[in-house]
């Protein structure tokens, strides 16, 4: 039988607004099938969101949702989680919400290790306000707000979250699209702050100003930058030069989780009077 | 041992055109009919579902038994 995702789709919500070709549809339907997967039950999944195109995710996908200020998902869901420790959160946004404008959100999230699953799309841009320039922007590309070509080094997302303290990093992208589930499900199963990049294609505000002349160029640059984390062990480095790690990159079980710590708090405090 | 063929639903209302399933199929099952995408050769069906798994509308069901 078909995969039946309309089990996870607010009645009446399709078509969605993203345009033709893009990839937030892809990790969506991959999050739909890592969700059946881990048979998570609606009332205790909350998938939160800040602002733009892939932050419009929740308004599709039939469980607790959150659609919250531009940036501000990671500091939502941390209440939600907090509050409801037994929740199952899942963040979802993009490059832009979730490293320029959440960058501190992100950062402080990862460093707590609070047990979340944050599922970034970058697209290398800023899609929904028009195609600025977002902190994932290649050098040299072209958006509306650098005409002449960006001056700034992208950031790595992987290598961010790692440094700053997330225990479960992976990496897919939007043409590897079986593997998306099954990197949200080893995530959501993380105990821990999970985050999970996907490479994703935006071909209206990036691809158009950056020569790519179709949505299947853009999803044949992904196939070609991306080297699963076995393959790349046997390459030398000339040969990973441009190239871009995929798969399950960094995993810490040791370090503790933060509502479980947060709990011990309270109870010293209790103890205390 | 007789090949059963899947059944390619393709939902018009939600496709976008986008391509991305008839330029991935590995056996050339799907083409673009106007604005949509259409099947041409059902016969050549592997069932690898990866038309399904990329198409970014839920526009596409395979289904087999």
């Amino acid at each position: 039988m078909a995969f039946d995702y309309d089990k996870w789709i607010r009645p009446g919500k399709l078509p969605h607004i993203w345009c033709p070709g893009c990839g937030h549809g892809i990790v969506m339907k991959g999050l739909i099938r890592a969700m059946e997967t881990l048979q998570l039950k609606k009332e205790e999944t909350a998938v939160v969101s800040g602002i733009g195109c892939a932050s419009r995710l929740p308004g599709y996908i039939d469980c607790c949702t959150l659609h919250t200020a531009h940036g501000r998902a990671a500091a939502f869901a941390t209440g939600v989680k907090m509050a409801r420790p037994e929740m199952n959160v899942i963040l979802v946004g993009g490059d832009g919400d979730g490293t320029a404008i959440g960058g501190n959100h992100f950062i402080h999230a990862c460093r707590r290790n609070i047990d979340m699953t944050y599922i970034i799309m970058n697209n290398y841009i800023y899609g929904m306000t028009g195609g600025q320039f977002s902190p994932c922007t290649p050098t040299g590309h072209k958006a509306s707000t650098t005409p002449y070509g960006n001056p700034d080094p992208g950031f790595d997302i992987a290598k961010l979250a790692i440094g700053a303290g997330a225990t479960f990093v992976a990496r897919g992208t939007a043409f590897h699209a079986n593997q998306i589930d099954k990197l949200i499900v080893e995530a959501i199963q993380h105990k821990g702050f999970s985050v999970v990049e996907i490479l994703d294609d935006c071909p209206t505000t990036y691809g158009r100003r950056n020569k790519f002349k179709s949505v299947i160029e853009m999803m044949n640059r992904l196939k070609e930058v991306a080297v699963p984390v076995k393959a790349a062990e046997k390459m030398t480095a000339e040969q990973l030069q441009g190239k871009v790690l995929t798969g399950v990159l960094y995993k810490d079980e040791t370090k503790p989780e933060y509502t479980v710590e947060y709990a011990k708090v309270i109870e010293r405090a209790k103890a205390s009077k | 041992m007789e090949k059963t063929l899947p059944k390619i639903e393709i939902i018009e209302k939600y496709c976008k055109g986008c391509h991305i399933c008839v330029e991935f199929c590995p056996k050339d099952v799907l083409e673009m009919k106007g604005f949509y995408a259409s099947v041409k050769n059902l016969e050549a069906c592997i069932k690898c579902m990866q038309c399904e798994l990329r198409c970014p509308d839920f526009a596409i069901k395979v289904i087999t038994e």
